[in-house]
């Protein structure tokens, strides 16, 4: 039988430079990011401002995973957004806990 | 024509409800693995959001870097307890060992994201070459997490002493090594909790994906793609594993960093 064959129809196509290109230059930029952050946590005093920095970053990093390496900006919009759309949801879980989480901090110091 | 419509006698311009439709123009199982890992974003978001809130609960370390010392009335600042490297005992090395985790995990997301590349050209031996980088990304980043595990499970040399309700419900003063889930010489008991619970729960999930790596890792080069006739497989457990990586990524920044 054929199908018990190792035989393939599939035609292997010749390698697509550019696109190879730019994932090794978002590979780069994740890492770069990374080590921006690094050198933060040592540099910059604790704060509130070193860390919305560190969460924007780390947001913007993973903006660069999402769209690129599994390529949710390729994805047709109607997916983009049901993927998306839903983690309006974690802000409020945010405001919520972090309010729950100081109001016990008042209370118990 | 697309080549769905095949069948004999069927226009390609049938309704919605003809079938052999693809919604939002991806198969099954990429909708499918979307919509998994949209749930597991939630759960994790769960365990993070949890670690603010109780992190907020706590005062910070408000003291120098070299006079630190655990202690459960305070939350300590994570380059003072992740500070460790194998083989090089008593080196302080601020996190030194989980940037070199998280590189190779961003590396792993790399090498992995070429395979799926070379699985849209049909490219066999690339899919396997890279795929079988990547297995080697993640069976090492387990490898480490096993390390970092275990040296805060076993704590310093000297521990912290520390007062605390024991498990007979007796308020103690004594010296702390490590860690476990009911006190820890590096701060209060929810430290260690969390932090067992979230990167043990994205290890399981690292766990799982070596599994589901090596299976497409074999798959591919024995030729199942091949015969199957397309390299999807290749393009949804990459799916998963780039959200292993996305996870870490906020892991590593609320738990290293913040």
């Amino acid at each position: 039988m054929d199908i018990q064959e190792n035989k393939s129809t599939l035609v292997v196509e010749v390698r697509n430079e550019e696109k190879i290109k730019k994932i090794w230059k978002t590979a780069g930029i994740l890492l770069a990011i990374t080590v921006v952050e690094f050198i933060m946590a040592f540099t910059m005093g604790r704060g509130i401002l070193l860390y919305g920095l560190f969460i924007a970053l780390t947001i913007w990093k993973a903006k660069y995973i999402m769209l690129e390496f599994m390529h949710l900006g390729d994805e047709v919009k109607g997916l983009f957004y049901s993927i998306i759309a839903p983690l309006i949801f974690l802000v409020w879980l945010i405001i919520v806990l972090v309010k729950e989480g100081s109001e016990i901090f008042l209370m118990r110091w | 024509m697309s080549a769905h419509s095949t069948a004999i006698g069927v226009s390609s311009k049938r309704g919605v409800w003809g079938g052999g439709n693809e919604p939002m123009k991806a198969s099954y199982g990429k909708l499918m693995m979307w919509f998994f890992l949209l749930s597991d974003i939630f759960t994790f978001a769960a365990f993070l959001i949890t670690y603010i809130s109780i992190r907020v609960s706590y005062p910070a370390y408000a003291g120098s870097a070299e006079a630190f010392v655990g202690s459960n009335e305070y939350w300590p600042v994570p380059e003072l307890v992740f500070k460790a490297l194998p083989f090089l005992h008593g080196v302080n090395a601020p996190l030194i060992f989980v940037g070199i985790m998280t590189f190779i995990l961003i590396a792993s997301s790399v090498t992995m994201v070429l395979a799926v590349e070379a699985g849209h050209r049909n490219d066999r031996n690339d899919v396997v070459k890279w795929m079988l980088w990547t297995l080697v990304g993640g069976i090492t980043f387990l490898s480490c997490q096993a390390w970092e595990w275990s040296h805060f499970i076993h704590g310093t040399d000297g521990g912290t002493v520390m007062t605390y309700v024991n498990s007979l419900n007796k308020v103690v003063t004594e010296t702390v090594f490590g860690a476990n889930l009911n006190v820890n010489e590096y701060g209060p008991a929810g430290f260690a909790q969390l932090f067992f619970f979230i990167t043990g729960f994205h290890g399981f999930h690292v766990t799982i994906g070596v599994f589901l790596l090596f299976l497409c890792f074999y798959q591919a080069a024995v030729g199942v793609y091949d015969r199957r006739g397309h390299y999807e497989m290749v393009e949804k457990i990459g799916l998963y594993w780039h959200f292993v990586d996305l996870v870490w990524v906020f892991v590593f920044t609320l738990f290293y960093l913040i």
